[in-house]
């Protein structure tokens, strides 16, 4: 079993740790997002004016459109989003101010939504990268089992610590932080799989339904079964008083997306979908169905089976929207565990190999990739992090493209890390390459609220007057996230010729 | 926990690791063999249990289908598992392929009778 966790958490954790890392990003989507277009400012807007104004502003510049998607502001978005799929094909999206339902004039940027798509799309064409990313989830969850099976005293090592003590440290810090989180290490891997089990698990699906593989996604979600449009024409009727009947149909939780179907049409139809972030389960399939011209309720559906009710739930507790503050900070404090579990794992592969060569002095090739590979994935993947960052500050608002550029951004400083690594490992040292970098990245992230004051200081100024603290946050996250960096590259001076192989080799076998 | 068991039976493993680091490419194939046990078998039960799932349990159509998805991973994480915790990479492919041909067997006979 030792011998499985060892290699797979090898193989993969390069990989792992930038999935972990920008997916504990992701439960801030929506405030990254928030950050990198501080144009659009929250207002305070009842649900039946904000839909109002999608509807008047999507009458007036998406008539001919097959669908229209609502999206309510809320706590964590201001905006009022409204996106359509126009008849020609393809999608568009445009986010309101949901005071004056006007579009925004905010610059051009993914936001949270690149580290979200990152997170399982790997920058890859699709469905390639959900794949590569199911598989290491699947890895992950081989890996993260027979981590428990290796340490049998896993309740004591919850307690071991002995700092400054080289690799029996990164050992013990690899141990706690991996059983502290380990109901959410085993919650978040598992139920990576499930979301993606109609990709990866379908032949259930084709034996049970033989060609006919749309009619298991009819039965699971049927208020989303739509009729092409038909040719007469029929004014939509008002959305707004739909929420109230939602309102009724289900107390304490609000509307999330409003979808309007063949708009225009006289066979238009509205759905209405419940609001994520009021209860756990992720339930797309519980819906009203309103007819788009009388507005009357002609269909509804839930999903409250209960083999739904578990792949939902364990879909829900993924994403967390339903998180309120602190147990969003919960989840990001646990992500960056997982991320930190994975980190440590990779550092004491390469550490406890290390000890054989510490006489010679030299490290064989195999090793120097593995440190180059090291460097790069994480230390290089905070570089490139808090790069989208500044470049989201930096590049002209109006540039045309800028998104792309932000993208561009990250993906370039990451690579130049990669060849600053591996000309540090093989033609240095690896503590020099580590040091480096860090070195760079803690300047960088603590130096982004002074960057996000001298370029975007008057929405930063507005925002604490309202009371809004979501950009003031990023930005003192991230000087603490500098903070640690600094802590790293100090704790990574000097030569490293301190630690004696013989002091530790007991520690290791030990381990073993 | 069975791990005392799983992790005493590796001897295969145990011959790999010679002081001298050199490997035999006997045991790098046995290694490889073991992997794509772990892969392709390991895939090819979980897909199976879901299909006799999906078929056998006493749910609405859409909902056995969930319900057979969402629990085969629990299936292909020991598939693995135990492909790296027997004694050879021949009991490893076996103790994948023969309960495969059972729920193979198990539902063919079902769609045929049915």
């Amino acid at each position: 079993m030792a011998w499985v966790h060892t290699w797979a958490g090898l193989t993969f954790g390069w990989l792992l740790f930038a999935i972990f890392l920008t997916g504990t990003l992701s439960y801030f989507k929506n405030e990254i997002t928030q950050w990198a277009q501080p144009e659009i400012t929250p207002h305070e807007v009842s649900s039946a004016d904000g839909v109002n104004r999608a509807q008047q502003w999507l009458g007036e510049n998406a008539p001919d459109a097959k669908r229209w998607f609502i999206r309510l502001p809320d706590e964590r978005s201001p905006e009022l989003g409204v996106s359509w799929s126009p008849a020609k094909g393809g999608f568009e999206e445009q986010p309101l101010d949901s005071l004056t339902g006007t579009a925004v004039k905010a610059r051009e940027s993914m936001g949270g939504e690149f580290f979200y798509r990152f997170h399982f799309q790997l920058q890859m064409p699709y469905p390639w990268g959900r794949w590569l990313a199911s598989l290491a989830a699947m890895v992950m969850f081989v890996a993260l089992i027979s981590g428990i099976i290796t340490h049998k005293k896993i309740f004591k090592e919850f307690f071991t610590f002995r700092p400054r003590k080289g690799q029996r440290t990164w050992l013990d810090g690899h141990n706690a932080v991996a059983v502290l989180v380990l109901p959410f290490h085993l919650m978040i891997t598992y139920s990576s799989l499930v979301i993606f089990m109609t990709m990866i698990m379908p032949l259930s699906i084709l034996t049970t339904y033989g060609k006919n593989t749309q009619g298991f996604f009819d039965d699971l979600f049927p208020a989303f079964k739509t009729a092409p449009a038909s040719p007469d024409r029929a004014p939509l009727a008002s959305i707004a008083p739909m929420l109230d009947v939602a309102a009724d149909k289900w107390p304490g939780s609000r509307v999330g997306l409003i979808t309007v179907n063949n708009p225009g049409s006289a066979n238009a139809s509205v759905t209405l979908t419940r609001h994520g972030a009021d209860h756990i389960p992720h339930e797309p399939g519980t819906a009203l169905v309103f007819d788009g011209v009388s507005g009357e309720l002609k269909n509804e559906s839930n999903m409250g089976a209960a083999s739904l009710m578990l792949a939902g739930g364990l879909y829900g507790l993924h994403m967390g929207h339903f998180a309120a503050p602190l147990l969003r900070w919960l989840y990001f404090l646990a992500g960056i565990g997982g991320t930190a579990m994975i980190g440590t794992g990779l550092v004491i592969w390469l550490g406890k190999r290390r000890l054989k060569h510490a006489k010679a002095g030299v490290l064989p090739f195999e090793l120097r990739l593995v440190e180059m590979l090291n460097v790069a994935s994480m230390s290089g993947l905070m570089l490139a992090v808090v790069s989208f960052f500044w470049a989201n500050r930096l590049l002209p608002v109006s540039f045309t493209g800028r998104s792309d550029w932000e993208v561009r951004a990250f993906f370039c400083v990451w690579g130049v890390a990669l060849l600053h690594a591996f000309a540090r490992v093989f033609f240095r040292d690896g503590r020099s390459a580590w040091r480096e970098q860090l070195t760079v990245a803690a300047s960088l992230y603590c130096l982004l609220p002074v960057l996000d004051m001298a370029t975007a200081g008057g929405y930063l100024l507005a925002s604490l007057k309202q009371g809004n603290l979501t950009l003031a946050a990023l930005d003192l996250t991230a000087l603490a996230t500098g903070v640690f960096l600094a802590w790293g590259a100090f704790r990574f001076r000097g030569q490293g010729k301190t630690v004696i192989a013989s002091k530790l080799a007991p520690a290791v076998q030990e381990a073993r | 926990m069975e791990a005392a068991s799983v992790s005493v039976r590796a001897p295969e493993k145990r011959q790999r690791k010679p002081r001298s680091g050199a490997i035999s490419m006997r045991a790098r194939l046995a290694v490889a063999s073991r992997v794509f046990a772990a892969l392709i078998g390991g895939y090819l039960l979980t897909a199976l249990t879901s299909i006799c799932l999906a078929q056998f349990l006493p749910l609405a159509r859409a909902e056995a289908v969930v319900l057979a998805m969402t629990l085969s991973f629990l299936v292909y994480l020991p598939a693995v598992l135990w492909c790296f915790a027997c004694g050879t990479a021949w009991r490893a492919w076996l103790g994948l392929l023969l309960p495969s041909a059972v729920l193979a067997a198990i539902y063919a006979g079902a769609r045929w009778l049915l």
